[in-house]
């Protein structure tokens, strides 16, 4: 570490550090207290994909993903982060099962929550069969945590978003915070795009992306609870707060997401765009929303956005 | 095999499952006499909001009404690729219906799925691969990724994409790849009649408890997914 930056406190360094720039383990190391990382399988056992050099594709020894357990504000917790640098932070055979043996572990001991921190683009195409039963392992293990007590909560902000599978496993945990460039969809705008043509998607609009799928509209539409400024200590602050506003999982929220999602579809069923929801939901020149400094639209989000709290 | 070919076969003391616009809602008479929740996609429908939501709902309604299995059929698109399904938030609809069947599974009502025609990607998440049993039907035909997408993204020909799926079956489509891998756990035969196969089945469910890995490696074809979740999960517990 260079001489200037020797007195700066782990928070200040995490609130100057992007959360959209950094790699997976330097958002790990500001969002847990400092030095409390301890990795599980890490790089130097170099247990790395079966698959890719099937393709003569290079091959990353942590898999593209860091999962371990450290300490936030002094309470232990098991946290995963995808590397979205590393084959778009996709899921494979290694990578996925890391991460199902992290939450089969948290669902044993029941009291210690999970953090996954997303940024991918969904299945590995390389070992799409494997990427994706990985995927519905990960997801039929958060349900079992989740159904054990245990909270699940997914923080995305990261270059690769939270597509495809991953968008399906940001459904099932308990809560999430997100941060404007953190995109959560199924379909990614060039999947839509080949498949249906430019004029149902143009993917190189990327303003039409950002309102999409981006994190403001999906605070607004209570998809996520919280919105974060794209730095590591925001995100921080984020996991406690959501934390602490997580309550019990079972069939009642259930029922109050069927409810949820059932009363958006009546309501914003017809809209064509981002702006005709935001619109629709009572905010007054919707258009201006993508501009917003993430403090203003902290306030408007408070003020308007819908919630999943005890309903997801 | 007709969808209604499959279902009259499957239950042969009757049934009251109807497609409305590819989305199955009902339930069926077991021999037993006691009654089966059925749900589905068919004729190869996408699987946007509008029938997630449906299907769902008709889950949670007969969770503490009824009781018994639920059957989930499945002859899919992939998820619906729309600008509308992302824009009100595709991902938790879809994540929503797993969510109901893996809770139904959970609690009292063991859930099957039968894969009877295609499905896909985000579909056969939320459908299919939500269920304890995955069942395949002859002919059945899932692709996580189609092979020309898949040509595309890696700049491989087809040709030596195909070459390449030979020997290995963790990334080409097809119902016999899936179930090396897990995701199937077995594959009926039309050489029985279905009833007889989903009575034997239903006698003999394996517990909840998803072991989709160790047969994944049981059958040579995920080799590396239950070790490695193991090992992991053992280092966890150690944080105790």
């Amino acid at each position: 570490m260079s001489a200037p930056l020797k007195d700066i406190t782990p928070a200040e360094r995490a609130r100057s550090t992007s959360f959209y720039e950094a790699s997976a383990r330097t958002r790990l190391e500001l969002l847990l207290d400092a030095g409390s990382f301890v990795e599980f399988i890490g790089p130097e056992q170099r247990e790395v994909s079966p698959h890719l050099k099937i393709f003569d594709l290079p091959e990353q020894f942590d898999d593209g993903i860091v999962v371990g357990r450290g300490r936030l504000d002094g309470s232990p917790v098991f946290v995963a982060a995808q590397e979205g640098r590393f084959m778009g932070g996709a899921f494979g055979e290694v990578h996925g099962a890391k991460l199902t043996g992290l939450i089969r572990a948290a669902r044993q001991i029941g009291s210690i929550p999970v953090l996954i921190l997303f940024d991918t683009g969904g299945v590995r195409l390389q070992e799409a069969n494997a990427g994706e039963l990985a995927i519905a392992e990960i997801m039929r293990a958060v349900m079992e945590a989740r159904s054990a007590g245990v909270k699940v909560i997914g923080l995305i902000g990261g270059r690769s978003g939270c597509y495809g599978g991953g968008g399906l496993i940001a459904g099932c945990c308990s809560a999430l915070a997100v941060s404007e460039p953190g995109r959560i969809a199924v379909s990614g705008p060039e999947v839509i795009e080949t498949n249906r043509g430019v004029e149902e998607f143009d993917s190189r609009d990327r303003a039409l992306v950002w309102r999409t799928m981006g994190g403001k509209h999906r605070r607004l539409l209570g998809a996520a609870d919280v919105f974060a400024d794209d730095n590591v200590q925001d995100f921080r602050e984020a996991a406690l707060e959501l934390l602490e506003l997580v309550g019990p999982f079972g069939l009642d929220a259930l029922k109050a997401e069927q409810e949820r999602l059932a009363d958006r579809l009546r309501r914003l069923s017809a809209c064509s765009d981002a702006v005709d929801i935001w619109t629709a939901e009572g905010i007054a020149h919707a258009e201006t929303v993508p501009e917003l400094p993430a403090d203003q639209f902290i306030a408007l989000a408070d003020r308007t956005g819908r919630t999943s709290r005890d309903a997801r | 095999m007709t969808l209604d070919d499959i279902l009259t076969a499957l239950f042969p003391d009757g049934h009251e499952v109807r497609n409305d616009k590819g989305v199955l809602l009902g339930s069926a008479t077991l021999r037993s006499g006691d009654s089966m929740l059925v749900l589905g996609v068919a004729d190869r429908t996408a699987l946007g909001v509008d029938e997630a939501i449906r299907l769902s709902d008709h889950v949670l309604r007969s969770i503490g009404r009824d009781s018994g299995p639920i059957l989930v059929l499945v002859d899919s698109d992939s998820q619906r690729m729309s600008k509308r399904d992302e824009l009100l938030g595709l991902n938790e609809f879809l994540a929503h219906l797993a969510k109901v069947l893996i809770h139904a599974d959970l609690n009292g009502r063991p859930t099957i799925g039968l894969l009877y025609g295609h499905s896909a990607a985000g579909a056969l998440l939320a459908t299919g691969l939500a269920t304890r049993v995955l069942v395949g039907l002859p002919g059945a035909d899932p692709a996580v990724m189609d092979l020309p997408s898949m040509a595309k993204v890696t700049k491989l020909s087809m040709e030596a994409l195909e070459e390449k799926a030979k020997s290995t079956p963790v990334f080409a489509p097809g119902l016999s790849n899936l179930a090396q891998m897990g995701a199937v756990h077995m594959t009926w035969s039309h050489a029985a009649p279905l009833a007889d196969q989903l009575e034997a089945l239903l006698a003999d469910m394996p517990v909840a408890r998803d072991g989709r890995d160790a047969l994944g490696k049981a059958r040579g074809g995920r080799l590396k997914a239950v070790e490695i979740a193991e090992r992991v999960r053992d280092l966890a517990l150690q944080a105790r």
